[in-house]
């Protein structure tokens, strides 16, 4: 374990470090002038020296690269060439909010995928099974964009028990953190709890018919144990294998969810920065959702790993 | 009373043993296409106390369903009729929590593969745990020392190491006795093993047996051994039922079914095994090495009878007809990433000579289909060499290998899995023909129809697929593909094991008749010792990789010169109860010493 946790490390290590020389790239890449395409055209001769300046486009590139990595270590990661703030101000908090969305659906979508598709697989064939089925072809189908615009026109307008209300943190009103949550997890959890039901329910089927279980049914065990405790308990390997790719998608419909329920998470932040070509920003945001998802992926792994016994020695 | 003893008299004693286990006029039925179908059909047998019954038959006989539906374990929508009585328990129709009374407690069950009738998530300490605990009112510590006391009891070295180990940590052989260490953790009054040694090799095999043995003796339990192996049933049973597709169609005690078999089916199912060699001399019985002349067997039914074709005559052709020669052959597969790589094989050296039949044998894990693989280029060669006709193929690559390879060609061990489901088998078959260019398609098609006589099918099979196949039939599939560019060289890597005694017969005796005719050089690789004697006249003997007998077929498995190849030999169980004790006995003595 400690030689694949090191070997996983170092792998994130490098991955980290490729997106980031992307990211830096990225701002070089772009044809012309970065600063004057920033500024747009009505900017001075002055302004565009300025943010030259700022965005250190006058040094050397190689002195520009370590400059770069340099300022990302000590925790810099620029300037905001439209409010004139360090990235790192707004930042954190955005990506807080960000995450809040992820890992509460997520933890719903796992929780509900896996104790959905355990009832499908176990009644394989019946009307619950057949329902279920249907219900998470709906919910792979449907684009998030839709199913948040529907859950809004119905529940904030056409039935308002959830009208829209201002973003409150959950330390200044709890309640009202709650209320404005409740949507945009049920539309991100809708398609991601389908998936894990799926996953769940074919694995489980496979792991139902094994020669262990028909093993652990001859030892006299309970049939509630015999699934819970070796039907579903290997039928998790596949899941978390799947749950951590679930995840990475995501990360990816956040983006939308939040701009249907102006939900002040990164994704705001990336598109007002990409409409006004703030590059700092861009970056950031970039690098800091690119951090994420290899974290994720890291985690994940481990926990795949965890789970199975088997991967030890391979 | 020494257990030999204890189970002469439990032979001997004529009264049959009070019934533990009645079966009664059992049929079940399977839902296929929402039509009941037959799989078993008014089934009866008892098993009596201390009893070894053994349920014999080929595959789809019904033997499986049978002893499954004692536990109400069959998968699937089934249907049972009849009766299946435990003491006065009826046990069809019983109520869940009553029958998991039973389950493992009162009737235990070992299963076939032990890789996967373990779950792999769980050591085995905590799958002997749980047997335990689900019975009986004990603390986690005290079922986890119980689960030692289990696995010293069965065996298994290093107990207090090995009762955390996960079933892909073990061996075989460990895994096996793992699974009867849950079995037996009830105490259990009947023992249903379902195929207990298929999964084994043949040395593993002769422990599990023994294994067994001494168990029916020290708990007094009843077995009831599901097997399609008549050396198994010589070995163990005390009494044996022999099903054919469905139905009981002999009953018998063990003695007098191998002496005088009634029924024409079980005369057929006795005919087909290949019969193992003697047993070898052993230089610690006879106190004096035997002459060569004592070493021809007397009681042993020759290979001919067997089949009806003659062993291999006539001596091996001269070293410039060598087909293939390989020499200091050693293959290693690359470790992961800066680890260390495995060694296969180590300095192997071979020849097969024009027309002739090495067999390779060994056990699992010794090297031999490596060997196989490398002559072909599907295993590269780390050192050595493998020349084929004359040509070094370890040097070759890419093009010229591709050019060459239609001078040998191989048949694979599941018939089933090497034949494309999607392609006729008159397409797999004129594939290589297609490939090599040897012929336009006017042509291959003349020609697959002229291998498919040569192995038996009719060539309007043609436009079949391997699913409307039987096992026998594909495996004559496999041949016909191989023989499609009459190759100098034939690879056979396991061929008939995974197929019926008497499928296997007839298909071997199909093998030898065209390698008879058609004279190409074989490289036989294979468990079973009496399928090697029945086909090969050199048999080389692999041992982790390395050989350590060579010789002429009979010679060496007659006449084992090696501890290994001797344990190999007096290993596999002969289908004759009254051998079968001798070679018992020898086995215990070798594996005592």
């Amino acid at each position: 374990m400690r030689r694949f946790l090191l070997t996983r490390l170092a792998q994130a290590v490098l991955q980290l470090f490729a997106v980031g020389t992307i990211v830096f790239l990225l701002v070089r890449l772009i044809p012309g002038d970065p600063a004057r395409a920033a500024l747009g055209e009505g900017a001075t001769e002055e302004q565009v020296a300025q943010t030259r300046e700022t965005m250190h486009l006058n040094d050397s590139f190689v002195s520009q690269f370590f400059g770069f990595w340099g300022r990302l270590f000590q925790g810099d990661l620029g300037t905001s060439l439209l409010s004139s703030r360090p990235v790192m101000q707004d930042l954190p908090d955005r990506l807080g909010n960000s995450l809040e969305l992820v890992l509460v659906s997520l933890i719903i979508a796992v929780t509900l995928g896996v104790l959905l598709g355990r009832v499908a697989a176990t009644r394989a064939d019946k009307p619950a099974d057949h329902a279920l089925v249907a219900g998470s072809i709906f919910g792979i189908s449907l684009p998030v964009f839709v199913v948040g615009t529907l859950l809004l026109m119905v529940f904030a307008f056409l039935v308002p028990i959830l009208p829209p209300q201002r973003f409150t943190t959950p330390w200044q009103d709890p309640v009202a953190h709650l209320q404005i949550l409740i949507l945009p997890v049920v539309t991100l959890t809708a398609a991601s709890c389908a998936v894990i039901t799926r996953m769940t329910r074919a694995a489980m089927l496979e792991t139902l018919s094994a020669d262990y279980v028909r093993t652990a049914r001859s030892k006299g065990l309970a049939e509630q144990r015999v699934i819970k405790d070796h039907a579903l308990r290997t039928a998790l390997l596949p899941v978390a294998s799947a749950t951590t790719v679930e995840l990475t998608t995501l990360i990816g419909s956040t983006v939308l969810v939040e701009t249907i329920f102006g939900w002040p998470g990164v994704s705001s932040l990336l598109m007002s920065a990409v409409g006004q070509r703030d590059y700092p920003v861009i970056q950031a945001v970039v690098l800091a959702v690119a951090a994420v998802v290899i974290l994720v992926n890291l985690v994940g792994d481990l926990v795949v790993r965890a789970l199975d016994p088997r991967a030890e020695e391979a | 009373m020494t257990g030999a003893a204890a189970e002469s008299a439990a032979e001997q004693d004529g009264a049959a043993p009070e019934a533990v286990l009645c079966v009664e006029r059992l049929s079940v039925d399977f839902r296929v296409a929402g039509e009941w179908t037959p799989a078993v059909r008014d089934v009866s047998f008892t098993v009596g106390r201390g009893e070894v019954v053994a349920l014999v038959g080929e595959s789809g006989s019904g033997k499986s369903v049978s002893s499954m539906s004692v536990l109400g374990l069959v998968a699937g929508s089934a249907r049972h009729r009849g009766s299946i009585r435990f003491h006065d328990t009826e046990l069809l129709g019983l109520g869940h929590e009553a029958l998991r009374e039973v389950r493992g407690k009162r009737i235990a069950m070992i299963f076939q593969e032990p890789m996967t009738a373990l779950n792999p998530v769980y050591t085995i300490g905590r799958q002997i745990a749980e047997a335990i605990r689900c019975h009986e009112k004990i603390s986690a510590a005290g079922a986890r020392a119980r689960a030692i006391e289990l696995l010293t009891k069965v065996g298994i070295p290093e107990p207090e190491r090995r009762v955390d180990s996960y079933p892909h940590q073990l061996s075989g052989g460990q895994r096996q006795r793992a699974m009867i260490a849950m079995a037996i953790s009830g105490n259990p009054e009947v023992i249903i093993a379902d195929e207990p040694t298929t999964a084994l090799d043949v040395t593993v095999q002769a422990e599990i047996l023994e294994l067994l043995r001494g168990l029916r003796r020290d708990l007094g339990s009843a077995v009831l051994i599901i097997t399609h192996d008549m050396g198994v049933v010589a070995d163990v049973a005390d009494r044996v039922v022999v099903m054919k597709e469905g139905e009981v169609v002999e009953e018998a005690p063990v003695g007098r079914l191998f002496a005088a078999p009634e029924h024409e089916y079980t005369r057929r199912l006795l005919a087909a095994v290949p019969k193992p060699p003697p047993p070898p001399a052993m230089p610690s019985l006879a106190g004096v090495p035997p002459l060569p002349g004592e070493a021809e067997p007397v009681a042993v039914t020759r290979p001919e009878t067997a089949v009806g074709v003659p062993p291999p005559t006539g001596a091996w052709p001269a070293g410039e007809d060598t087909t293939l020669r390989v020499r200091d052959l050693e293959v290693e597969y690359p470790g992961r990433l800066g680890r260390k790589g495995f060694k296969a094989v180590h300095g192997v050296d071979l020849t097969i000579g024009k027309g002739e039949v090495l067999g390779l044998v060994g056990e699992s894990g010794s090297g031999k289909s490596t060997i196989g693989r490398a002559v072909v280029g599907l295993a590269r060669a780390t050192a050595g060499s493998v020349e084929v006709c004359g040509t070094d193929v370890t040097g070759l690559s890419g093009r010229r290998l591709r050019a060459f390879r239609p001078t040998y060609s191989m048949v694979f061990q599941d018939p089933g899995a090497s034949l494309n489901p999607r392609l006729s088998i008159g397409d797999s078959i004129a594939a290589p023909l297609l490939v090599n260019r040897r012929a336009d398609r006017a042509a291959a098609h003349a020609r697959v129809a002229e291998l498919l006589e040569q192995v038996e099918l009719p060539a309007h099979w043609a436009g079949r697929f391997p699913h409307e196949l039987s096992g026998g039939q594909r495996q004559r599939v496999g041949i016909a593909r191989a023989l499609a560019l009459e190759p100098e060289l034939l690879i056979a890597d396991e061929p008939t094991s995974a197929l019926d005694v008497s499928v296997q017969a007839t298909v071997l005796r199909l093998f030898r008749e065209l390698q008879d005719r058609l004279g190409f050089a074989c490289l036989f690789i294979s468990h079973d010792l009496g399928v090697v004697e029945l086909l090969a006249h050199e048999v080389a003997v692999l041992q982790n990789g390395r050989l350590v007998e060579h010789g002429p077929a009979r010679e060496v498995l007659t006449n084992p010169r090696t501890e290994y190849t001797k344990r190999l030999v007096a290993a596999a169980p002969v289908p004759d109860p009254v051998q079968q004790a001798e070679r018992r006995r020898l086995w215990r003595e070798m594996a005592a010493a």
